[in-house]
Parts: C-alpha cells; sequence; structure tokens
C-alpha cells in the first residue's frame, strides 16, 4: 500500500491530470511490489511488509505538522487547527466512537436486529470531510452510514430511534441501520447495494451545476461528498462515475474508504490494482492517497478537494487509509482478517492520535476532553432512553409515503382513489 | 358511457374514412409533450443516449437539443446504471429528470437504481425525499431485432411498489400520459413502443392544449363501432400495440355477433381494477393480451384480480393471451409465431364465449 508522506504536498489547483504535477505517483514505490506476486502472498506476509511503511506513517504525523507551515489555516502558529476546530473534531469523532459502541450493545440486547454495520476506527474519514461541509452540501453513504449521518448532524436521538425501528426515527423506523435520509441535513442515504450511492451522488453534484447554469442560481457552489469502500472500486457504477463526473466537471468528491476487507475479502485478493487513487487521474481528475487514521491529514486534503469543487474545478477521488475495528456487521464472526492486523491499527486508532497530538501542542488540557467524552456518554444514552421510550410505528404506517402523490395506489372499488377513502390505512394490508 | 362509446366509435369512423378530424403520430405527441413540459418547467431535463445531436435514436427527441441546450438535453456516454443513477440523485434535490432508455432492455442495466433507489426512496425516507423522475423508451418487440432486443418489461415493473408504470397506446394516450407522468412527483417507468412511433392517430382538440393530460391510473374502455352499445359479450383487455390487435379482433368478431369491450389498460401500476370488474361483470368473459412472456404477466394479475373480485360473475375461464414462452426468435416467421395475432384474439375471445372448439395447446402454453 502507498504511504501518506507526500499528503504534506499541495495539490496544484491548476491541473486536473494528475500526471503532469511531481506529485503523488513518482513518490510512491514501484508498482512491481503489489503486481502480480502480490495474490500469492499471504495475508501474513504481505501485512509485515506494508507495516514497515505504515510505522513511518505514524511518527510522521508530527514531522507533518511542523513542516506544513505554507497550508495551515492558522498563520500565526504552524499548527493545522485551532483549540475550537480541535474540540469539534475531537467531539465528533467520540461521538461516532461512543454512538457505534452503543449500537453493539443494543443488537446484543435485541433493541436493534437485522444488518448492522458498524464505524468504529473509521471515524477520522468521517469528521475530517464532513465537518468542512455546509448545511446544504449533500453526502451519500453506504450501509456504513450511522457516523455519516451523525457527522452531518442529524440528531444522536433520531439515528437511535431509526434504528430501533421507532415511529420518532430519522425516517419513521421505515429505513433502517441502512437507509439513514434527512432532508433537512442533506444526507442521501443510506444505500444496502455498494456502488449505487455513487451515482446518485453524481446527480445531486450534477444538480448543483444545473441549478447554476440553467436556473440562474449564481451563489450554488453546493458539493457532494460520495462514501465508499474498496469493495466498490470494482463496481461498474465506480467507474461510469468518474467519468461522468469528470467529463461534465462535476462538484463531487469521491471518498473512498479503504479499510482493506469487503466482508472477508481482502483488497490485494480482489483487485488487480490495489492503489485505488490512481484510478481518478485515468480518468481526468486527481487522485490522492491519504492516512485515513489521522483526521488532520483527512481535514488538509478534504479542504483541497472541496475547495476544488466549490470553484467548479471538478471531482477528486480521495482514497482514504483506514481499518474498521469491528467486523463488517455485527453478524460477522471476523475471523479471516489477521490479530496482528488489527492490534496494529489499533495502535493507530484516531481518537487516541488526535487527542495526543492536541496535548503535545497544548491546544487543551485533560480536563477539557473528560467533560466532552461525558457529555457525549450523557448524550448517548440520552439517545437510547428516547428511543426506547419511543412508539412503534402506528399500523396504518404501512402504507404511507410509498409515492408522494398516494393517488398511485389506485382506484378503490367504489371508483374512488383508495387513498381518498378515510379508511384506506386504518388497519388493513389490502390494497 | 354513451361518451365513451361514442369516443370509441369515432376512432373506429376516422380509421376506417378520411375526416377532417385532426391527426398525429405518436412520436409527435411525445415530442410535443416533452417539448411543452420542458419549457413550462425549467427544471425538466433530458437524459439519455442519443437524445442530443443524434436527435433521438427514434426522433422522439427531435429539435429538443436546439430549443433548450445541450444542459437540458444531454447526451450520455454508454452507461445507464450510471446516469439512470445521477437521474435519481438530481431527482432527490427536486430537479425533474426525464431519463430515456434506449429500449427497455438496457433499463436491466440500470435496474437497481428504478427499483432501490428511485422506486424505493420516498417509502426509506419517510417521506422526506421524492423522486419526480420519469424512465421512458420503447418496450416490448420491434421486428426482427432479436431475443435481447424484444423483452416487455411490464410485468416486472408492474410489481414493484412506489412506481407507476404506464402504457399508453395511441397519440392521445402519449400525449397526455407523458405529461401527467412528468409533473408527477413519483417516478414513473413509462412503456412505449417502437412500432407505434410512426401510426398516426386521430386526435380531439382538447389533446393540443398544453395543460392536457390524462389520470395516471384509469383504464379506457372502448368497442367496435358496429356495436350499438358497448360490448356485452366479451371483455378484452390490452396495453400499447395489443390494443390496436384487440380492437381489430372486435371487429372481426361483430361480424360474428360477438361485442367485445376492449380495454386499454394505460396503467400498468396501479391497475384500474374497477374498470375492468365493471366491464366482466357486464360481459361475464375475459379475455387478457399482452405482447410479453406467459408466466407472471400482467394478464395472471388481471386474471387474479377477477378472480378475487368478480368471481360468480364469470360465465367461463378466463383466457390468456401473451408472447410465446420462449426468447424472442429473430426467423420472421417465428417471431410472428412468438407475438399474439389478430387471430389468436379472435380464437381466445370465441373460446370464451363458447363459439369454438376446445382450444388446441398452442407454442404459446407453457
Amino acid at each position: 500500500m502507498a504511504t501518506s508522506f507526500f499528503t504534506a504536498k499541495v495539490l496544484p489547483l491548476n491541473s486536473t491530470r494528475s500526471a503532469d504535477k511531481p506529485l503523488l505517483g513518482q513518490v510512491l514505490l514501484p508498482s512491481s511490489f503489489l503486481g502480480p506476486s502480490a495474490h500469492k502472498l499471504s495475508l501474513n506476509n504481505a501485512f509485515s511488509l506494508q507495516s514497515q511503511r505504515r510505522s513511518n506513517a505514524v511518527v510522521a504525523v508530527s514531522d507533518v505538522v511542523k513542516d506544513n507551515k505554507s497550508k495551515s489555516k492558522s498563520s500565526i502558529s504552524n499548527l493545522l487547527i485551532t483549540k475550537e476546530e480541535g474540540l469539534e473534531l475531537y467531539e465528533d469523532m467520540v461521538l461516532g466512537r461512543a454512538f457505534e459502541d452503543m449500537c453493539a450493545q443494543m443488537y446484543y440486547r435485541g433493541k436493534m436486529f437485522g444488518f448492522v454495520h458498524l464505524y468504529n476506527g473509521q471515524e477520522a474519514v468521517s469528521t475530517g470531510f464532513i465537518k468542512l461541509l455546509k448545511k446544504e452540501d449533500s453526502v451519500v453513504s453506504t450501509y456504513r452510514d450511522h457516523v455519516h449521518a451523525l457527522s452531518k448532524g442529524v440528531p444522536a436521538r433520531q439515528v437511535m430511534s431509526e434504528l430501533f425501528g421507532k415511529t420518532t426515527g430519522c425516517c419513521r423506523g421505515q429505513g433502517g441501520s441502512m437507509h439513514m435520509f434527512s432532508k433537512e441535513h442533506n444526507v442521501l442515504g443510506g444505500f444496502a447495494f455498494i456502488g449505487e450511492g455513487i451515482p446518485v451522488a453524481t446527480g445531486a453534484a450534477f444538480t448543483s451545476k444545473y441549478r447554476r447554469e440553467v436556473l440562474k442560481e449564481a451563489d450554488c457552489d453546493h458539493v457532494t461528498l460520495a462514501f465508499f469502500g474498496d469493495g466498490t472500486c470494482n463496481n461498474g457504477q465506480f467507474y461510469e462515475c468518474l467519468n461522468m463526473a469528470a467529463l461534465w466537471k462535476l462538484p463531487i468528491i469521491f471518498v473512498v474508504e479503504n479499510n482493506l476487507w469487503a466482508i472477508g475479502m481482502s483488497h490485494l485478493r480482489s483487485t488487480s490494482d490495489p492503489e485505488i487513487w490512481k484510478k481518478g487521474p485515468a480518468f481526468g481528475m486527481p487522485g490522492v492517497h491519504v492516512d485515513g487514521m489521522d483526521v488532520l491529514k483527512v481535514r488538509e486534503v478534504a479542504n483541497e478537494a472541496v475547495g476544488r469543487a466549490r470553484r467548479g474545478e471538478g471531482p477528486t477521488l480521495v482514497e482514504c487509509e483506514t481499518y474498521r475495528f469491528r467486523g463488517h456487521s455485527l453478524a460477522d464472526p471476523d475471523e479471516l482478517r489477521d490479530p496482528a492486523e488489527k492490534n496494529h491499527y489499533a495502535t493507530r486508532d484516531p481518537i487516541t492520535a488526535l487527542k495526543k497530538y492536541m496535548f503535545e501542542n497544548n491546544l487543551v488540557n485533560e480536563a477539557e476532553l473528560k467533560a466532552i467524552d461525558k457529555k457525549i456518554d450523557e448524550l448517548v444514552e440520552e439517545s437510547v432512553e428516547f428511543a426506547d421510550a419511543s412508539p412503534v410505528p402506528a399500523r396504518n404506517q404501512l402504507l404511507e409515503n410509498v409515492f408522494a402523490d398516494p393517488r398511485g395506489f389506485g382506484i378503490g372499488p367504489d371508483g374512488r382513489y383508495r387513498c381518498e377513502d378515510p379508511k384506506f390505512t386504518e388497519g388493513t394490508a389490502q390494497v | 358511457n354513451m361518451n365513451q362509446f361514442l369516443l370509441g366509435s369515432r376512432v373506429f369512423a376516422s380509421r376506417s374514412f378520411s375526416s377532417a378530424a385532426k391527426e398525429m403520430t405518436v412520436r409527435d405527441a411525445l415530442n410535443s409533450a416533452l417539448d411543452e413540459e420542458m419549457s413550462a418547467d425549467p427544471k425538466v431535463f433530458i437524459m439519455g443516449e442519443e437524445v442530443g445531436e443524434y436527435q433521438g435514436a427514434y426522433k422522439i427527441t427531435k429539435g429538443l437539443l436546439d430549443k433548450y441546450g445541450p444542459e437540458r438535453v444531454l447526451d450520455t456516454p454508454i452507461t445507464e446504471a450510471g446516469f439512470a443513477g445521477i437521474g435519481v440523485g438530481a431527482a432527490y434535490h427536486g430537479l425533474k429528470p426525464i431519463i430515456e432508455f434506449m429500449t427497455f432492455n438496457f433499463s436491466m442495466q440500470a435496474i437497481d437504481h428504478i427499483i432501490n433507489s428511485a422506486a424505493k426512496s420516498n417509502y426509506m425516507s419517510a417521506g422526506q425525499i421524492s423522486v419526480p423522475i420519469v424512465f421512458r423508451g420503447p418496450n416490448g418487440a420491434a421486428a426482427g431485432v432479436g431475443a435481447q432486443h424484444s423483452q416487455c418489461y411490464a410485468a416486472w415493473y408492474g410489481a414493484c411498489p412506489g412506481l407507476k408504470v404506464l402504457a399508453p397506446y395511441s397519440s392521445e394516450d402519449a400525449r397526455g400520459l407523458l405529461k401527467s407522468a412528468i409533473r408527477d412527483p413519483d417516478p414513473v417507468v413509462f412503456l412505449e413502443n417502437e412500432l407505434l412511433y410512426g401510426e398516426s392517430f386521430p386526435v380531439s382538440a382538447e389533446c393540443f392544449d398544453s395543460s392536457f393530460s390524462l389520470p395516471i391510473g384509469k383504464a379506457k374502455a372502448s368497442s367496435c363501432f358496429l356495436s350499438l352499445f358497448l360490448g356485452k359479450d366479451v371483455t378484452i383487455t390490452a396495453f400499447s400495440k395489443m390494443v390496436g390487435y384487440a380492437l381489430k379482433a372486435a371487429e372481426i368478431l361483430a361480424k360474428e355477433g360477438i361485442t367485445a369491450e376492449v380495454i386499454n389498460l394505460r396503467s400498468i401500476r396501479p391497475l384500474d381494477r374497477p374498470t375492468i370488474n365493471a366491464s366482466v361483470r357486464k360481459t361475464n368473459r375475459l379475455v387478457t393480451v399482452e405482447e410479453g412472456f406467459p408466466q407472471h404477466g400482467v394478464g395472471a394479475e388481471i386474471c387474479a384480480s377477477v378472480v378475487e373480485e368478480s368471481f360468480e360473475y364469470l360465465d367461463a375461464p378466463v383466457e390468456r393471451i401473451s408472447g410465446a414462452d420462449v426468447p424472442m426468435p429473430y426467423a420472421a416467421n417465428l417471431e410472428r409465431m412468438a407475438v399474439p395475432q389478430i387471430e389468436d384474439i379472435v380464437r381466445a375471445a370465441k373460446r370464451a364465449c363458447y363459439r369454438a372448439a376446445k382450444s388446441v395447446p398452442m407454442a404459446a402454453a407453457a
């Protein structure tokens, strides 16, 4: 896998073709490392070879920060974030982690059911990207979408209620874990099919451009983020959208959360060229690889990419190297991953890394972080209580919201539209 | 009902004799509907293969690129899943895309988006996000295009909650239903027919009005000109091209003293069960006609509906005419055998009226 040190380099703003830049490609190891022989490497071998590279990356966090003077927002110091930003990022990541841990507890107690996919370990990606967005920007995700919804601003109690299948959920209990939608916060799903969200996100980005150019809303610079995994990068829809997004210069960022595993299928076993960021330049957009366990690096890259999109310069493909601490879903026994790999990534916990950074740079003290921890714990507890106390959907909700225009249920035996009959949704499923 | 009779007879009168009534091809009907709806609402746009510079693979979108520009008439690369999904994403945010599939066979590459992200989204989001999108294109068999270009998708899409599925026959149907579809806040699958594009139909004066529309979910009953009242011997349901065949079959049957009521379904989903059942309760016999495959077809659903609601009124078993249970062959004579013909409908109607010998199993039977 590629290393992360080049994230210190600036994304050139005036060229969409990575080939023109002495940027990402040349700095990397030759791809023969990941060539055909990669298939024959056992997981242990592949992992240990990569681990050498990764351990460099861990140490490099502080170095990158110190070197990075030009990119910093706060130019007075050479820090990447202010205290307020740091606290915001910390709180968001802790919320994501605490919420997901609570989901696991609730699942094993039977309060949550079906398919639940948890985001533990990947918080830096969600926080790093979504905290840079405005409310009008859109986020599209996969089934691993709880934390994306939380980062975007959907209240924790609404997400928890949705997971419990209660009528106070963000989708009134009709969507579930894999289908988080919020019109208010522009969370456009929540899709179970991998790759399905990518064209939808591309369409949302298309709308931004359409509103600006056809409907003449000159200030419409909304961007869309599409989150998806390494497995999705072998799916046809991904390539179709890379093509069209670059062709029409849509304001979208394709964020790959490469956690190396698609259920039990290792990324190396399923992909001919595992370096996903390379697929961007093939379609005419920059491809960036970033250490997804470091929220500050992710935020830097995200800032660049979002800026590009807002200015109308087109899409970016960002590959975040990250890891999920839990199995694919709560039903996954997670037997195929090497414990050494898991332990290694546990040492790169993004929350711990941010904490360390903030302490080392004297941005916060212990007490402030503890206060946030406590606040989040209470918030998550409260959301569980709220969800518990909420009612399950009423019977008549079964037939509601199938159509925006419920005359789509057709005409009843009395010759009137069924939906006009006051007894229509009263309790039978007879349509 | 007299109105419907008159309308039905007027259809026949105009088709049989030259008259001063205005005529319009289905192609022009669709083109004018698209043009007017795009003119009325800037949020409407068209996306598909060859819709722009090529003027439409079947010339349905002719002239629209020149009129509305490339931002609203978008030629896409060959990426059905991609552009169908892009349409859905745009619809999420309130635009009104019209996605053209060159034929509905290609919609299978995009079916994930039609069903999962279009049809189901209003429900999954509990009404927050509706999807005002139209998926349109030619459906069903054409002439000699082979197995992969000839399938009818009415039954598949008609099974899905959250979708509205329309199948126009005449120019008036095409114009009115397409306008309704574009204005509708829900995803609509609009199944046209390539062989009908060039066919010309008389249209009423109000059809030319830009606010003209036909309601979704209402079928149209008509009958042969020669019967004095609406058909009272047998009900024949059909949609799309088969409506024309059914009407011709009704003419032939009328000469033998059997008056048939032909129901142009217009809307596959929601199905106009009341109209169908009311007709069956009057005639007591039913023949369903469709071009698609027999198993789990539209006719099967209509039969089930009639058995559930009007069982006591049936005097004969329901006759189901469908395409043959084979992939569409290429050879012209085989293709002719694989699609319902007018004589098949006549024979079935006679069987239903007990005026024919017991049926000989045909290739159409499973």
